[in-house]
């Protein structure tokens, strides 16, 4: 190993300079969610399991009709994920709740992607398939799309599903928000529209907050006092209310912490700019420098490599 | 002691690498079947489980195992002990094929395969994927300009094509030459690049799980994921090259190369005793020792990882007698790497668990088949290389 000592100092000057110009603080993180996004409101209290969304969601996706399109028993003694021919779908839950009669209540409760309001799916994707449209909806873009799917890593949710028996060209499946719709002033994401309890409630994620907070008030009896998706990771598009702890319907307890903050801020403070890798080019420079002094001679011709 | 590096010239159809053979066969048809069926054809991954042992072993424990490529290089030629410069080839070489296996691994996993190209262009500078991928790029670009002059070294001035390529002999040979002479000016800033890469890629392959909190099993998901990447892989590197070194004298019948890989595991008290307080020492700072007596195998899998793998090595290499038995050292060494293995196989298979959708995980056949069949041909592949390009030392060796 040869080091032309001139060349050395020319090339650390270069690395100097650049580590000296790096801004004197790290970024503190900051969310990057939409100012005014769309949301939906879901009622638990309201659904009675017909499965008209997972319907209305197959046909307005062009995605294959749902298992046992009419069915609203049997279909729930098997607790279902969406998955990559289903972009949402209709559980039903025993939490212990009892009706006059000691009969067990069931309760229904939807799930399809949150559409978190800083989605660690979008800070994951490697190329930025993934993105949080100025309406609240995640998209996926397929063209930008390698496969990696770490975005299915990173979901708290396990939202998005895999195409896994297309050896080519596979695509992440998940809800769109019906992007193309809600875009459309008056537009409805199909399940919202064709919901006929009311139990999915479409508008402003700021409106519905406040429709939330206003029915937890008016009824304390009956929900329990919390949003569950007001916070939650940061929050998210899709929020519930519910009688029934959020856990027993499998809605996770999550951190109020947006999911992709701990990460990027790592990340940001050792790598904007590069300031960091430069810097240990630099430190490792000087040690070469130092400790190969005068060895040329010593050294085997071999370079490098060696 | 005039060691010079020097081709193996040894027959290459052993027993051995017949098994090899099979194996790479094996795999292949897997691999074929992965192409024409898809990735749910040949692996048990799920929706909730999208990353198997296709990313735990042979992504992110190649990465880790092909440490002791940039540790003994920065040894020998940034902090100049060049009395360590007989096991940088060999570990030089090791790092290559790692990182191309890596990359082929990834071809397969990644579902479209074709679009592998796209992250040049895609930048997404929010995402630890993003950098980790570039910085694989241009790592693996530079592990290939640190092994030119190995190959210029063999065939500059004898380049002998058969056949209608003789006509190139004299171009190759130019270009040997140039690229030789020009490398040997500059090939220090590749070696520190290197480091500079490795550096920031090892710790980012902690970083990809830090985005999964409620997946992740806490006594594995700590904020200093990256630096605990980072410590074991410093920490598994002059283990890795004592554990293949000794793998390749014994399996050339070589000397022993004991005078280096002794002294070379001095250092690794300390690498490995730092990666051990700071593992240790993250358990007990966030309580998640209570987790420890749970019995699950989650928990399990954390006991042996720690016990056996940082913990027993560590403490037999403080002893001399260990550190200057063959025997001895290359069993802790054994230890150590196995100990990294099973850590980056923790974190990103064991100790990873979807809360919402309860499926356990365990590799399919073909799945393990792939896994194996790509070892396999890494192995083939170094056995081919060191068989006619000057990596391991022929000094020795007794030639009949």
């Amino acid at each position: 190993m040869q080091i032309t000592r001139r060349h050395f100092f020319r090339f650390m000057g270069a690395a100097g300079a650049s580590v000296a110009v790096r801004p004197a603080s790290a970024h503190a993180w900051q969310t990057k969610a939409p100012p005014d996004p769309f949301g939906c409101l879901v009622d638990l209290t309201r659904c009675v399991g017909c499965r008209k969304c997972e319907e209305a969601c197959a046909e307005v996706n062009g995605l294959p009709e749902p298992e046992r399109v009419n069915c609203q028993c049997t279909i729930f003694e098997k607790n279902r994920r969406p998955d990559e021919t289903a972009f949402t779908v209709i559980n039903r839950y025993y939490t212990g709740k009892v009706d006059a009669f000691d009969k067990p209540v069931p309760t229904y409760a939807k799930v399809q992607c949150m559409h978190c309001q800083d989605p660690v799916c979008v800070s994951a994707c490697i190329v930025g398939a993934l993105t949080k449209e100025d309406t609240g909806a995640v998209r996926y873009d397929v063209t930008k799309c390698i496969g990696c799917r770490y975005c299915m890593v990173a979901c708290p949710f396990e939202i998005p599903a895999y195409e896994y028996f297309d050896p080519v060209t596979p695509r992440v499946m998940k809800c769109t928000f019906c992007q193309e719709r809600i875009k459309e002033t008056g537009g409805l994401p199909g399940c919202a529209a064709i919901c006929p309890t009311e139990t999915i409630t479409f508008g402003r994620r700021e409106t519905l907050l406040a429709v939330a907070k206003k029915r937890l008030k008016e009824n304390p009896g009956i929900y329990i006092q919390h949003v569950y998706g007001e916070k939650e990771v940061g929050g998210t598009a899709w929020m519930y209310i519910s009688s029934v702890p959020f856990e027993t319907v499998n809605l996770p307890e999550l951190p109020d912490a947006p999911a992709p903050k701990l990460s990027e801020t790592i990340q940001h403070s050792l790598f904007s700019y590069l300031w960091f890798p430069v810097l240990l080019f630099g430190v490792l420079g000087a040690f070469m420098a130092r400790c190969n002094k005068g060895d040329h001679k010593a050294t085997s011709p071999d370079k490098g490599g060696a | 002691m005039a060691h010079k590096a020097g081709p193996m010239n040894r027959p290459l159809w052993t027993p051995g690498v017949l098994v090899m053979l099979v194996f790479m066969f094996a795999g292949a048809l897997a691999i074929i079947a992965r192409f024409t069926g898809g990735i749910g054809y040949v692996t048990n991954l799920t929706h909730a489980r999208p990353w198997g042992i296709w990313v735990g072993i042979d992504v992110a424990t190649g990465v880790a195992l092909a440490a002791g490529g940039f540790t003994t290089a920065a040894l020998a030629h940034i902090f100049g002990r060049h009395y360590y410069e007989p096991v940088t080839r060999p570990a030089l070489l090791t790092a290559v094929l790692g990182y191309t296996f890596v990359v082929i691994g990834l071809l397969v996993d990644i579902g479209r395969s074709w679009a592998i190209w796209k992250p040049m262009f895609n930048w997404n500078l929010n995402s630890v994927l993003f950098e980790v991928a570039m910085c694989v790029m241009i790592y693996l670009t530079v592990l290939y300009i640190e092994f030119l002059p190995i190959v210029a070294e063999q065939f500059k001035g004898r380049m002998n094509l058969p056949g209608i390529l003789s006509k190139l002999n004299s171009l190759v040979d130019t270009i040997l030459q140039i690229a030789d002479r020009i490398l040997g000016k500059v090939m220090w800033i590749f070696i520190i690049l290197g480091v500079v890469l490795s550096c920031m890629h090892q710790s980012s392959l902690g970083s990809l799980m830090l985005v999964a909190p409620t997946k992740l099993h806490p006594l594995w998901y700590t904020p200093i994921l990256p630096l605990l990447f980072l410590t074991s892989a410093i920490a598994v590197g002059y283990p890795m090259v004592v554990f293949e070194t000794t793998l390749a004298t014994s399996a050339f019948k070589l000397d022993s190369e004991m005078h280096i890989l002794a002294p070379l595991t001095r250092f690794t008290i300390y690498l490995l005793g730092a990666y051990m307080v700071l593992k240790i020492g993250d358990m007990l700072v966030r309580g998640t020792w209570v987790y420890l007596l749970e019995g699950t195998t989650q928990t399990n899998a954390f006991i042996v990882e720690v016990l056996f793998g940082v913990m027993l090595p560590w403490a037999m290499l403080l002893f001399q007698r260990v550190r200057q038995s063959a025997k001895g050292l290359f069993f802790a060494a054994a230890l150590i790497v196995g100990g990294v293995v099973l850590n980056r196989i923790n974190v990103f298979i064991v100790g990873f668990k979807p809360p919402l959708s309860e499926n356990g995980y365990f590799p399919a056949v073909s799945e393990i088949l792939v896994t194996l069949g790509l070892i396999a041909t890494l192995m083939f592949i170094y056995r081919v290389t060191v068989t006619w390009l000057p990596v391991l030392q022929a000094s020795k060796e007794v030639r009949s």
